[in-house]
């Protein structure tokens, strides 16, 4: 026993002195354990994943006893982290950006609750939309919510935040955001640790009415929130995070937030920027470096990684007595990442490029994989719904959403977790019989159960698949709230058990499975089939793991 | 000393083991690293690429910028084409000359190559060929990496031992096989350029 004790030490030892290679979102985790996280909660979110993958892959984590399964949606993720807060703990709760509309409701009255143990809500936006329906600025939902915002340029600065956020939730009493884009969450760089802070222990909010927002209480709630607002100005002021840093040439001011700052050094290779630029990486913008900058300027330009939210403010409707460059003029794109070439662009620096790519390069869009259940539901649907016109076929998010793309051409929208169910629903209430709804079975539990009672309630003629492949897969193969539980919650939910048909989505069953849609197509109520094979990936992960538990024998 | 890579291929083919033995070898060496992925929807079967910027100094981009890269890494011919904005003038390509073709519209393998041999610095190699010569398929990769080592100013020495490293828990053999690998394709890459 005391061996293993000691080797465990030193092992933690040797790894708090040398740099660490991390992504930017297993920073966020590293950085979060180490300053006394009591809990994560989080859903499956590209580009945020790894942050909870992490906690849950750590020994460090299991050692502290650090909760960190998986919840079944931003919300229920959001709401538990604000419980752990409210016990005194500091939890963090980890989504993409699109997981903060799911759990807005909880995350905007957080910023009235307020905190009590340290409570960081991590959203990492997809600029670019590499695995995303739309590219929205998570800084807004700061800005909404009236809570300050940490946006990091690196994965040295996303771990030094974690501490920091943890350290203004508590003093101030605040939610955090902490907000992150794709480049950062995805990429690897060397990061040193910070010395380990002991968990909170339980102690309750010490006014027992903070976190009643009934009106009268939320009205002076809300009162002092706004009073709050000059305390989380100060704390952008003060906190080191954003930085003036004074250049010869005042021309041009430069103001650039997050990430994008590293982009503009590139274009420096002595790192020396010749106008002032002003680092923003803290929110509410801080007012007294904007001014300091536009009054040593003739011009701004100004470099943001999402929509422009600090070039709108700066300019305001009119744009009076400002010259200002960014996104809204044409200096830079209005959508999409940035890089160093279009910041060179921006600056009037030389752009540069290579080759053009040879014509015969063609597209090679994502698929589903060779022997995915996916496959054999969707010949299976497509044949049962060749006998009438085609556009009635609602779908979801996740791996089968490839559906859409050939050979399949197989469904017709999709839009938000849970919204086939909802807008099959809404299509079928108005006279487009049949509709379908495609849905996973993680996206189902996520915010389809609810669309699925007001179906039943209705007595809406809708065929509901929900394609159980036990994961969520997208994402890379994530324990599923679903699993085991599917039938269950549909009865549980009111559909009639004679309506609730699971198939083995399989070449062979082919004919069978197309005749038990058609089947449920013809009925005018609410039907649900369940296709159900394991994902091929989790499936192939399995066996290679159960192989090198039972080496073959030689 | 600079060095930025571009790994190119098809979702599921591996491309972050050769990220990774690159990345090791440079942090060992003392070198900064930023390595930036791609994860989520591009993963399944689609094109995928990885960057890799090794540097003496501290390196602000995690993207390489355009038209900048030393090195395009590609595990399928296609795949290497795709990246030659982002390759610098004086910038090698090398590449695997086996073809992933799970489109239904891949060009003609030929003119693909036809393409490749444009490129005034290119290294072109059956990498599946000589990994099965040395003993496994599997070790495709390796070779390529061995292929490239020539150009990454990382010692061959240091190359092995992150090799042995990455893969000890693999047992000796896959060890040995990959070192072999790797050889194998270093082999090819100073044959050509010499």
């Amino acid at each position: 026993m005391t061996s293993i004790s000691r080797s465990k030490l030193t092992n933690k030892l040797q790894f708090h002195t040398q740099k660490l290679l991390l992504l930017g979102d297993e920073a966020i985790a590293q950085a979060a354990i180490d300053a006394g996280l009591s809990g994560i909660f989080a859903y499956p979110g590209t580009p945020s994943t790894e942050i909870t993958e992490y906690v849950q892959h750590s020994q460090e984590a299991s050692d502290k006893n650090i909760r960190s399964a998986w919840s079944a949606n931003e919300k229920t993720a959001m709401e538990a982290a604000l419980g752990a807060s409210y016990a005194g703990k500091r939890a963090m709760v980890c989504m993409k950006h699109v997981g903060l509309n799911v759990a807005a409701d909880a995350f905007v009255n957080a910023g009235m609750t307020g905190a009590n143990g340290g409570l960081i809500v991590v959203s990492a936006d997809d600029p670019s939309m590499h695995s995303s329906q739309n590219e929205q600025d998570s800084r807004f939902y700061g800005k909404f919510a009236m809570i300050p915002t940490l946006e990091p340029s690196n994965q040295q600065e996303a771990y030094d935040m974690v501490y920091y956020g943890f350290e203004l939730s508590e003093k101030l009493k605040t939610p955090v955001l902490l907000r992150i884009t794709t480049r950062l969450a995805h990429s690897r760089a060397g990061v040193v640790r910070k010395a380990e802070l002991q968990q909170n222990k339980l102690h309750l909010p010490t006014n027992p009415k903070q976190f009643i927002l009934l009106p009268a209480i939320a009205r002076k709630r809300y009162k002092g929130l706004i009073d709050n607002q000059a305390q989380f100005m100060e704390a952008s002021e003060s906190s080191g995070f954003n930085k003036y840093i004074d250049g010869d040439d005042k021309s041009l001011g430069i103001i650039v937030s997050g990430i994008a700052y590293n982009y503009l050094m590139e274009n420096y290779s002595d790192r020396k920027v010749p106008y002032p630029v002003l680092k923003i990486t803290q929110y509410p913008t801080p007012l007294s470096f904007i001014k300091k900058l536009v009054d040593a300027c003739d011009e701004i330009l100004i470099l943001e990684e999402g929509y422009p939210m600090i070039e709108e403010n700066l300019k305001g409707y009119l744009s009076i007595g400002l010259k200002v460059k960014g996104r809204l003029d044409g200096t830079l794109p209005r959508d999409g990442e940035l890089n160093p070439n279009l910041v060179a662009k921006a600056l009037g620096l030389e752009d540069t490029r290579g080759q053009d790519i040879p014509d015969l390069v063609v597209d090679r869009p994502p698929s589903l994989c060779v022997g995915c259940s996916h496959i054999d539901a969707y010949n299976a649907l497509n044949e049962a719904l060749s006998i009438y016109s085609g556009g009635r076929v609602f779908s979801d998010i996740g791996c089968y959403t490839l559906g859409a793309l050939e050979p399949f051409n197989a469904i017709n929208t999709c839009v938000d977790m849970g919204a086939s169910i909802t807008m099959a629903k809404g299509a079928a209430d108005v006279g487009l019989v049949p509709a379908v709804a495609v849905i996973g079975d993680s996206t189902f539990t996520h915010s389809g159960m609810t669309g699925l009672l007001d179906a039943v309630n209705d007595n809406s003629p809708i065929t509901i698949i929900i394609a159980d492949n036990s994961t969520t897969g997208m994402t890379g193969g994530q324990k599923s709230s679903a699993t085991g539980k599917i039938e269950a919650i549909c009865i549980g939910l009111g559909v009639e058990e004679e309506h609730i048909r699971v198939i083995k989505p399989l070449v062979k069953f082919h004919e069978e499975n197309t005749n038990i849609i058609k089947e449920e197509l013809n009925y005018k109520g609410v039907s649900v089939i369940i296709p159900r094979r394991e994902c091929i990936q989790t499936l192939s992960k399995r066996m290679r793991q159960k192989a090198r538990v039972t080496p073959l024998v030689e | 000393m600079k060095k930025d890579i571009i790994l190119a291929g098809v979702g599921g083919q591996g491309i972050l083991s050769i990220a990774a033995s690159i990345g090791l070898t440079a942090v060992d060496a003392g070198l900064f690293l930023k390595q930036a992925e791609v994860h989520g929807m591009s993963q399944r079967g689609g094109d995928v690429h990885s960057t890799l910027r090794l540097s003496d100094k501290e390196i602000a981009s995690d993207l390489i910028p355009i038209g900048k890269a030393d090195l395009i890494l590609s595990v399928e011919p296609m795949e290497s084409l795709r990246y030659l904005p982002m390759l610098s003038p004086d910038g090698w390509l090398i590449t695997n000359t086996t073809a992933i073709e799970n489109i239904p519209n891949y060009p003609g393998i030929d003119e693909v190559m036809a393409e490749i041999e444009k490129i005034p610095n290119h290294i072109a190699l059956d990498a599946e060929e000589v990994a099965i010569e040395v003993g496994s398929s599997r070790s495709a990769n390796m070779v390529i990496l061995g292929a490239a080592s020539p150009f990454l100013d990382l010692k061959v020495e240091d190359l092995e031992n992150s090799i042995r490293k990455l893969f000890s828990r693999k047992g000796e053999k896959v060890v040995d096989l990959n070192l072999q690998a790797m050889h194998a394709g270093r082999k090819i890459a100073l044959d050509k350029v010499s």
